[in-house]
Order: C-alpha cells, then sequence, then structure tokens
C-alpha cells in the first residue's frame, strides 16, 4: 500500500499567549511512500517528526492538506479503521499483561464480521512472535524482559493485526549501541518478509541511512530533501542537509569563488567551473582530502588518531567554520603525528559549495 | 563486625524507643488488661485472668448494637465512596476547562472541621421546634413525607450517617484517584486507540489495571477507617450514641472508658481487641484478594 501526503500541514496554537501565533510543526509536506518501501524520516529533535508519524497514524488531525492510504483518502478516518500499526519510543507494552496477552491485544478488539475465534487469535498471535522471534517468552511481563526483546512484542504487537502501514517512532533509542545495530537488521528483515510499507522516525543519521529505503530529511517541519540515501549523502540539497548527514560530521570553510577558483582563507583550492565571482560556504566531506605535498590546501595539524584500517587526521584552518576539522586517510598515507602542518588534496566530488545567504547547494 | 552490629542498633534506637513506648507497651498493657478479671481502678489490682472481660463484652446488647452499626457503615461506605471517588475522578480527568477549580471544589470537605460538617448536615437534616430542616422541606415539597433523620427511625439515622461518612471521605479519594489517573502514560491510551479498543475495554483492560494499587490502597485505608469511626457519630448524634442507637466500636471502647457508665478499663481493652482482630482479618482478607487483581 503506498501512501500519498499532499500539503500535509500541522499548526499548533503558540503556548506563550504573549508571543502568540502558531508553531507549525508540519509545513507543507508532499510525498509519496511507494508500496513495500521502508522509508526514514530524519531530522534533529523538534523538527516535527513524529507530529508526522502521528498525522499518519490518526492520532493527529492535519491542519490542511490529505492522506491517502492507496487510493483511499484516509484524512478524517479515526486511527482504528486506518490499519496502521504503530510502534512507541517506550513502546508503550501494557506492563500488567504477559507478551501473548499484549499481542493478542489488538485482534481482540476487533467487532462484528472482524471477530475472530480464540484460538485463530492465539495462532495470530504466536504467528507474530515466531516473526519477531519471541516464542519462548510469551508467558513472561514485560518488566521481566530486556529491552530489545520489549521492543520485538512491541513490533509484533503493531504487526499482529496484519497493518497495512506499520510506524515505527524513534524504535530504537531506548537500545544499547551493539542491540541497536542488531534491532535494526532485524527491522530490515522483517519489514522485507511482510513488504509493509513502513515509515521509520529517527534522529540518527547512521540508523536512517543504513535501513532505509528512502530518507527524508526534515528541519523545522519543511521537508529539505527526499532521496535515497547515497544519494542524500552524495549530494545534500543544502548547507543544512550536508552537515547533518555523515559521521565524522562535514568539514564546513567560509570560502569565496574568484574567476571560476575556489579560494579559502589564502589557498587556491580547486577550480570550480560556471560559479560566479562571490562569497560561499565550502563543505568538504573528510574522506574527500587526501594528504599529498603537493596539494592545495595547507592546514595545521593537530592530531593523528590511528582506528585500524583508517586514520583520522584533526587539523585546523584559518577559513573553517566548523569546529573539528577532520579527514578520514588511509592508513598508508597518514601524516607523521610530529609534523606541525599538512596538505591536502580535494576530491572534487566531495566538495560541494553552498549560497552564503540561503544556504543552498551551487553546482558546478 | 560486632562494633557495627552494635552502631546499627544504636542508630535505630530512637524509632525503637518511640514506637516501644506509644506503640508495644500500651498494646500489650491493653492485651493484659482485657484479661485482668475483677480490675479495680483505685486500688490497681485484680482477682486473676481469665475470659470473662470478653465474654462480658460479647454478651452486652450495647456491643452487638455498635457492632451491627460499625459493620452496616463499612459496608455501604467503602465500595459507595471509593466508586463515587473513582467516577469524579474520571470525570475530573476527561474535561479541560475549569479542572483546577472543580478539583478544589472537590477537596474542600477535606479541610473543613468534622465538627462544623457536622452542624450543616444538622440544618440539613435535623428537626427542631421551627423548622423540619432542609432536607424534610425538600421532600415534603415533592409531596413526601418528612422524617426526623436525627432522632427518628433506625434506618433515617443510619442513611444520615452514611451519607455523611461518604461525604467526609470522598475528597481525599477523589484526590488521589485524580492523580493515580492523571499518571498513567498516555502512550498507553494512544496504543489503545490504534487498536481500536473501545472505551469500556479501554477502562476496565487498561485504565483499571494501572490504577488498581491506588485504587487497592485506598480501599484498605476505606475498610480500616470505616471500622474505626467514631468522631462522625458523635458530630450528628452527640456523645450519647447508645441512647440514640448509633454507637460503633470505638464509641464502645471511649464510653467504657470515659463514658458516664465508665470506668472499666478491662472491658473496654477486650472491646478494643475484638476490634483488633476483626480489622485484622478483613486486611488480611484484602490482601489475599489483592494479589490477583492488583498490579504493581
Amino acid at each position: 500500500m503506498k501512501v500519498v501526503l499532499q500539503n500535509l500541514t500541522k499548526k499548533f496554537p503558540n503556548r506563550n499567549k504573549k508571543i502568540g501565533g502558531d508553531v507549525i510543526a508540519v509545513n507543507n509536506f508532499n510525498f509519496e511512500i511507494p508500496d513495500g518501501k521502508l522509508i526514514g524520516l530524519l531530522g534533529p529533535s523538534g523538527c516535527g517528526k513524529s507530529t508526522a508519524l502521528n498525522l499518519i497514524c490518526g492520532l493527529l488531525e492535519p491542519t490542511e492538506g490529505h492522506i491517502f492510504f492507496g487510493e483511499d483518502e484516509v484524512t478524517n478516518l479515526p486511527p482504528e479503521v486506518r490499519g496502521v500499526g504503530l510502534v512507541f519510543q517506550n513502546y508503550a507494552l501494557y506492563p500488567h499483561m504477559t507478551v501473548l496477552q499484549n499481542i493478542m491485544f489488538p485482534l481482540q478488539n476487533l467487532k462484528g464480521d472482524q471477530k475472530l475465534p480464540k484460538e485463530e487469535i492465539v495462532r495470530r498471535a504466536k504467528e507474530a512472535a515466531g516473526l519477531v522471534q519471541i516464542d519462548g517468552l510469551l508467558e513472561r511481563k514485560p518488566s521481566e524482559m530486556s529491552g530489545g526483546q520489549q521492543q520485538r512484542v512491541a513490533i509484533a504487537r503493531a504487526l499482529v493485526k496484519m497493518p497495512k502501514v506499520l510506524l515505527l517512532d524513534e524504535p530504537l533509542s531506548n537500545l544499547d549501541a551493539r542491540l541497536r545495530l542488531q534491532t535494526r537488521e532485524e527491522i530490515r528483515r522483517i519489514q522485507r518478509e511482510t513488504g509493509i510499507t513502513t515509515v521509520f522516525v529517527t534522529h540518527d543519521q547512521e540508523e536512517a541511512m543504513s535501513i532505509s529505503d528512502l530518507i527524508v530529511v526534515m528541519k523545522d517541519g519543511v521537508i529539505q530533501q527526499i532521496d535515497e540515501p547515497q544519494e542524500v549523502y552524495d549530494d545534500p540539497v543544502n548547507l543544512f542537509v550536508a552537515k547533518f548527514l555523515g559521521t565524522p560530521a562535514i568539514n564546513v570553510f567560509e570560502g569565496e569563488v574568484r574567476n571560476g577558483r575556489l579560494h579559502i582563507g589564502g589557498d587556491d583550492l580547486m577550480a570550480v567551473p560556471g560559479v560566479p565571482d562571490k562569497k560561499v560556504f565550502v563543505g568538504i566531506r573528510p574522506e574527500g582530502l587526501e594528504p599529498d605535498p603537493e596539494g592545495t590546501f595547507g592546514c595545521g595539524l593537530v592530531n593523528v588518531e590511528v582506528m585500524g584500517r583508517d586514520t583520522s587526521v584533526v587539523f585546523t584552518h584559518d577559513g573553517a567554520v566548523s569546529e573539528n576539522l577532520r579527514a578520514i586517510v588511509a592508513s598508508g598515507k597518514r601524516p607523521a603525528k610530529t609534523e606541525k602542518t599538512v596538505r591536502f588534496r580535494p576530491d572534487p566530488l566531495k566538495v560541494h559549495l553552498f549560497d552564503h545567504e540561503t544556504e543552498e547547494r551551487i553546482r558546478f | 563486625m560486632k562494633n557495627s552490629k552494635f552502631k546499627g542498633w544504636l542508630y535505630l534506637l530512637p524509632a525503637i524507643l518511640f514506637l516501644g513506648i506509644f506503640m508495644v507497651y500500651p498494646l500489650i498493657d491493653v492485651l493484659i488488661y482485657s484479661v485482668e478479671e475483677g480490675y479495680n481502678f483505685v486500688s490497681q489490682t485484680a482477682y486473676g485472668y481469665g475470659p470473662y472481660n470478653y465474654s462480658y463484652v460479647l454478651h452486652d446488647p450495647y456491643f452487638l448494637q455498635a457492632v451491627k452499626n460499625t459493620f452496616i457503615i463499612v459496608v455501604i461506605t467503602v465500595p459507595l465512596s471509593t466508586g463515587f471517588a473513582l467516577l469524579i475522578a474520571l470525570a475530573l480527568n476527561s474535561i479541560k476547562k475549569l479542572k483546577d477549580l472543580f478539583q478544589t471544589v472537590y477537596f474542600l470537605p477535606y479541610v473543613t472541621n468534622t465538627l462544623a460538617v457536622g452542624l450543616v448536615f444538622m440544618i440539613l437534616f435535623k428537626k427542631t421546634a421551627y423548622t423540619d430542616g432542609m432536607i424534610n422541606l425538600l421532600i415534603q415539597f415533592f409531596g413526601g413525607q418528612g422524617v426526623d433523620f436525627i432522632e427518628g427511625p433506625y434506618w433515617a439515622k443510619m442513611f444520615v450517617m452514611c451519607f455523611y461518612t461518604i461525604w467526609v471521605v470522598l475528597p481525599f479519594k477523589v484526590l488521589i484517584l485524580t492523580s493515580a489517573l492523571a499518571s498513567v502514560n498516555q502512550d498507553y491510551y494512544n496504543a489503545a486507540k490504534i487498536d481500536g479498543t473501545s472505551k469500556g475495554r479501554i477502562f476496565r483492560r487498561i485504565t483499571l489495571p494501572m490504577i488498581s494499587p491506588m485504587l487497592f490502597y485506598l480501599i484498605i485505608t476505606g475498610f480500616i477507617g470505616a471500622f474505626k469511626a467514631y468522631s462522625d457519630e458523635v458530630a450528628l448524634f452527640g456523645t450519647d450514641l447508645n441512647g440514640a442507637g448509633m454507637n460503633t466500636i470505638v464509641g464502645y471502647v471511649y464510653d467504657m472508658l470515659y463514658g458516664t457508665a465508665g470506668g472499666y478499663p478491662s472491658y473496654a481493652s477486650a472491646a478494643a481487641i475484638i476490634l483488633f482482630v476483626i480489622v485484622l482479618t478483613i486486611t488480611c482478607i484484602n490482601l489475599m484478594v489483592s494479589k490477583k487483581n492488583v498490579h504493581y
């Protein structure tokens, strides 16, 4: 089932009456989630990701705009008839019920024609439990399980009524690093096996990149970019997206274009054909700088951190806007720690220019 | 090791001393009083020990009346007041506007003096030479037959008594239940909503289990409080509760000690021990029932 959002907007009245006006949590969303895909809603805290999710599942009503599941408009339908499954950030498992009772709960709510016999409910609940591999824990209470196990129960509970759309609200944020890695693989596997259209909300760009088919990057309620993970990383539309994705973060400098050449501080970096003369922000990915004695980019060397396969070179430059400048270089090419300076040769594909005022991307 | 044990006891000493003097010693004393036969208040001597005091108390019609009254009050007021409190708390929780105002209104009786409340009830229910009382006037207005609630038939007095008791204990229960309801995580309700759970089912399967510890606390303290009822009766019917036929067990204990017919600490002690056993039994039953139905 594909999901289409049209001009979707959600405004909340401002709490502080002195300021007045509305807070726009979701601003004019237009996008289509293709059938059976997993999309990641990515953005910093407070950017409206969860609001968008709540609009899709029906817990919130939009101020403007429309939501379609397939060809059917569901904008004004209550959540229970939309056929969505939602996994909450804190799982919201009923603490007084066992795992099996928790998973059976949505099915027991069914009324009228949809009503299922007891055996069928148990069978389906066990099937869902099998899918997330918690068959052995059915008689436990949520408090007797680890975070990862609770997470699986929450997913099973959301899947058991076979929803058309599965929504996950920061599902991994309560797990430790190792479990997070494991669970996100698990979510990907379950999504592939069931083929359910899935929306995954996260503020962790690594998480979003690793499991999504499509990433939607949001800022202050506005969609910045929708694309495949690698595309968003390689081809950001503006400075915000460039800064938000990637670990270590992109290095940002103040620069200037003069006569088709890019200058940062005193360095004449490279040719940028077709760009008019003006001040720009320059973003260079850490892997886009290669140590080279003949390189055009001269920097002060702070530290060389060896991380096994790669080496992280921490450097300084007068034109830098971001703190903690880093370059990731192959171990064989790393400069000696004793050096005071280091020269880099920038890779034009990893260098992005942004307008100094609008922070929009300038392509060259 | 020995030293640290000594230290532990030293730290506990203030609490132990306090509890020992004001709780353990009087308890033991009451137990001894209750089995001393023919205790003389003046000479502080007794003939011997035996169950006579218990036998006397259990055959005293005033005590039996007090037990009956107490049980009626407990059986009627505890479930009703808890039920009403739950209804009011649910209503309070579901409104947004004026919530604080209503909360304050419902809590007012709690900060009002028992005797002052008693006075108000007198105005409402008591027949005097000048007026039949507000409630009677109302009943008569609608064409009913007035009844003397304070000095009239037993059922009328018991009705006022229960009405009054419920009204007095309600605010505290409402307060506790409102905060218990407010502390249930909204996500549970959102989850239930997405799964299309009906309101009744949400209440039975989610709200009730979630607030069950608080509900259980109110029921237990409600039982204990109702069994110890006394001052409310005095506020309504004056100090001659035996005469009014509205005495309670605690009232009986008090009368045996200080009342006009008082001066019998042995009988009073026996009655107090009987009350203790009753409350203990009921509380144990409560605890056993709660094991199944309360979710911590």
